[in-house]
């Protein structure tokens, strides 16, 4: 197997990975680095971010609004040191951005606009129409090109973390071109490897979102934190799942059920506002969480709408007129008219809840570390605790620059006085992987089709681990992937060929998925109370007193995973209402 | 709203090749029962799942954004997440990018792309390094109208698989990574427009372009590259006429 010899080895080239691959190379210009990624950087999917990136700008808002804001919105599970250091960052990140020529849209006067989002409570959302991530990804991407230090193994599917002497030192990918292994020696590791929304049927995540990075460092002794918590976006498309984005609401569209009620009313998100006139932190402007827990309770009530693709509700957003809407929703109407056949000029648009983001992750501390020395991560892969137990609209894209940002920064760190990687004692792990690969082509016994297991997990996930839950269902879920797992091991590859074998990575993907998905049913199962978007039909409260923690799952090879608990650092806002009700000047 | 969804058989003919154990490529059939709202990228999904594992393509957002799923639908440069199977009758046929080498099946090989892109410098190259501490550039609407259009592209590549010149000369820049440049050449914050026309403003870069106009034809992003590539040309030759057609005049 070849050996490729770098000083920081970067998991994952979509923003947080190539955001820490430019602060390397800016700051560290002496360092080699190795920036692996299963897609050409362009592909990721930050690409499909909408909304926008919050931080703090204009004169009426303050650090102290988007701290508040953030801690609420995450009903108090996120870390309150995280999110101090997180909103000082935030706007630096977003002019960072701005000198690096991300066509933010602007005021009149040039300087740069804001747009309302969900639960935050000034206007405090950068905007590139509703092309967000597509442009901060693409100027990430071509300001990465002018660094030659920079060096980049596109479609190269990262394997097995390298571990020795206590510390990651690398990691094992195979070239999907010639299907040859490769080995990276370094001396740091960043995962930027993005979510696992794709362990769920209906999600907005493209195919490639499927928890590689998270497992892979699961696999290798660092465990994911609160992996329980997975958003569901109010504002899908109910046959495809692409993202309506929440700029929708905050432009002023409006969710109404078959009685053409804003139903949001009703579920202590009132009183209803003036139709055109949206106003902050209440009504459609409510958290992802609570307004996607009220379609369920209008599903319940019948109050949903029958359409084709099965129940929904509406969201309207003809009254913005088509000027309007053409300059800030340009996306979201070209989307609802390609793949639904609406116009939502002229009509409101069935949506419905859909799994968008894991706010759980690879536990990581503020500066994107891990417990496992040498190993950093950053953006949706790491839980750095920022979002706490639901994330707010917009905070993500940030979170990605300011913790790719530390990502590389705490590297340098760390590797300032290392030695080089002992290459015979890295070569152990190596030949695992190639074992592990080597068996999946040799194996004849294979009896499990991919697809087969696959479509068992998500349907399980689907009825098990959805917006509300209870312990029955948990129970059947936990049972059922854990029997999954054990099943995989018989998997089948049907195809043996050497290149670009889109059947292999699939089922190495649906490996990395069971994983992230054990962790989930797991930590829900264990979770016995109701906070941000992890909802029991049986504890129906918050319960401080034994959550207020967060959930610490442990690989443990084929076996049940082991849990245990980390506290919560609460530095200046204790536990309190969400009041979202509107009245809250 | 509420009449079931409509069933259609859909016959696929799909180019195949794989460098382990072909000679050259040749093409295989599916039928697969798709719904009518799907797109050609379901179909092969389904394809994929349930009939044939050993198919390969990329793909990922399925909405059109990521660029991922670009290939020639009977005959036509298209995002496969963007080809609607209403658009079709008869047998739909499926091949990989024009103009690029195939690695397998669907799947072709972008290196050269990537390699023009990095060429034409697409980063901003300050005029004045402004620290961040000073907040942002003022750029007003009408300066952010002037290059929006263009940074829209997606690098799908759906371009230079339209774009007859690149299929007769491999050496021409192409029509995204172009007009990538002419983005931030229009950029208020760029100051880097000459280092650019040294490559853009050759042989290789927009006097190649004949204005066929195919790249804003089959753009999914409505980028309209064939407009940048012209007013490229219109630039550099302002250029030659201040170098040296006006006296003293420097560019």
């Amino acid at each position: 197997m070849e050996t490729i010899t770098t000083d920081v080895a970067i998991i994952g080239a979509g923003g947080a990975g190539l955001r820490a691959a430019i602060a390397l190379a800016e700051t560290a210009p002496q360092l080699r680095i190795a920036l692996i990624s299963k897609v050409y950087p362009m592909r990721s999917h930050t690409c499909a971010a909408e909304g926008g990136a919050a931080g703090v700008i204009k004169p009426d808002d303050s650090f102290d609004l988007h701290f508040d804001d953030t801690v609420g919105g995450g009903d108090w599970l996120s870390d309150q040191d995280c999110v101090e250091y997180f909103i000082h960052e935030a706007p630096k990140e977003l002019l960072q951005l701005e000198h690096w020529g991300c066509p933010w849209n602007r005021e009149a006067d040039g300087s740069v606009a804001v747009r309302p989002f969900g639960g935050m409570k000034k206007k405090r959302t950068w905007f590139a129409a509703d092309k967000s991530g597509f442009h901060i990804l693409h100027t990430l991407f071509q300001t990465s090109l002018q660094f030659p230090t920079i060096t980049r193994f596109d479609e190269y599917y990262a394997l097995d973390l390298l571990v020795d002497d206590g510390r990651c030192q690398g990691v094992t990918a195979m070239e999907m071109r010639s299907g040859e292994l490769r080995q990276f020696h370094a001396r740091a590791v960043i995962i930027a490897g993005g979510g696992a929304g794709r362990m769920f049927p209906f999600s907005t995540n493209g195919a490639i979102k499927t928890g590689d990075g998270m497992a892979m460092a699961y696999r290798a002794g660092a465990p994911l934190k609160d992996m329980e918590f997975v958003q569901y976006h109010p504002t899908g498309l109910p046959n495809t799942g692409s993202l309506l984005t929440e700029a929708c609401r905050g432009e002023g569209g409006v969710l109404v059920n078959k009685h053409g009620r804003r139903y949001l009313q009703d579920y202590g998100m009132g009183p209803e506002t003036p139709l055109g006139q949206p106003q902050l932190k209440t009504m459609e402007l409510g958290p992802r969480d609570r307004v996607s827990q009220a379609y369920w309770h209008e599903l319940q009530k019948g109050n949903t709408v029958t359409t084709q693709w099965g129940e929904c509700v509406l969201l309207d957003m003809r009254h913005l007129g088509e000027k309007k809407i053409n300059e800030r929703l340009p996306l979201v109407r070209e989307l609802a008219d390609a793949y639904l056949g609406v116009d939502i000029v002229k009509d409101a648009v069935p949506i419905r809840p859909v799994v968008h983001y894991m706010m759980g992750g690879i536990s990581t501390n503020t500066a994107a570390a891990t417990p496992l020395p040498g190993l950093f991560a950053a953006g949706e892969c790491a839980c750095v605790s920022l979002n706490g137990a639901n994330r707010l609209g917009s905070n993500s894209l940030v979170e990605l620059l300011v913790f790719g940002r530390r990502a590389a920064l705490s590297a340098i760190e760390h590797i300032a006085d290392l030695p080089a990687p002992n290459a015979a004692a890295l070569k152990v792990g190596a030949d695992a992987t190639a074992k592990r690969i080597g068996e999946l082509f040799s194996g004849s016994d294979g009896t499990e089709s991919m697809s087969g297991l696959r479509k068992e997990m998500q349907d399980t996930m689907e009825k098990n681990v959805g917006i509300y839950r209870t312990e029955a269902g948990l129970q059947e879920g936990v049972a059922k992937i854990h029997e999954l797992r054990q099943r995989y091991r018989k998997v089948k590859l049907t195809d043996k060929s050497s290149v670009f074998n889109t059947d292999l990575f699939q089922v190495l993907e649906l490996g990395s998925m069971l994983d992230c998905a054990e962790a989930v049913t797991v930590g829900a199962l264990a979770r016995k109370e109701s906070r941000g978007a992890h909802q029991r039909l049986d504890y129906v409260e918050r319960d401080d007193r034994n959550f207020l923690r967060h959930t610490m799952v442990h690989h443990q090879g084929l076996d049940m995973p082991r849990v245990d608990y980390l506290d919560v650092v609460i530095t200046k806002s204790p536990p309190g209402v969400r009041d979202y009700s509107g009245d809250h000047k | 709203m509420t009449t079931p969804l409509k069933e259609r058989l859909v016959q696929l003919e799909v180019l195949r090749y794989n460098p382990d154990t072909d000679t050259e490529a040749h093409f295989q059939r599916y039928e697969v029962v798709c719904q009518e709202e799907w797109v050609v990228l379901d179909a092969l999904n389904k394809v994929k799942a349930d009939i044939d594992p050993t198919l390969n393509y990329r793909w990922s957002c399925h909405m059109a954004v990521c660029g991922s799923c670009g290939m020639m639908i009977n005959g036509e440069p298209k995002l496969s997440c963007h080809a609607f199977l209403r658009s079709y009758e008869g047998v739909i046929r499926v091949e990989p990018l024009a103009h690029f080498p195939i690695e397998r099946d669907l799947v072709t090989a972008p290196d050269d792309f990537m390699e023009k892109l990095k060429r034409v410098k697409p980063y901003v190259i300050s005029k004045q390094k402004k620290p961040i501490e000073e907040g942002e550039h003022k750029q007003t609407p009408a300066q952010l109208m002037k290059f929006r259009q263009y940074s829209m592209c997606i690098n799908c590549m759906l371009c230079y698989a339209a774009c007859p010149e690149y299929g007769l000369e491999p050496e021409f820049i192409g029509p995204a990574a172009l007009t990538l440049a002419h983005r931030y050449n229009l950029d208020s914050r760029d100051g880097g427009r000459k280092e650019r026309q040294e490559v853009a403003a050759t042989l290789e870069g927009v006097w190649t372009c004949t204005f066929v106009g195919a790249c804003s034809e089959v753009c999914p992003a409505h980028v309209d590259p064939a407009s940048a590539l012209q007013q490229m040309k219109i630039t550099s030759s302002i250029d030659w006429i201040v170098e040296h057609l006006i006296p003293g005049g420097k560019s």
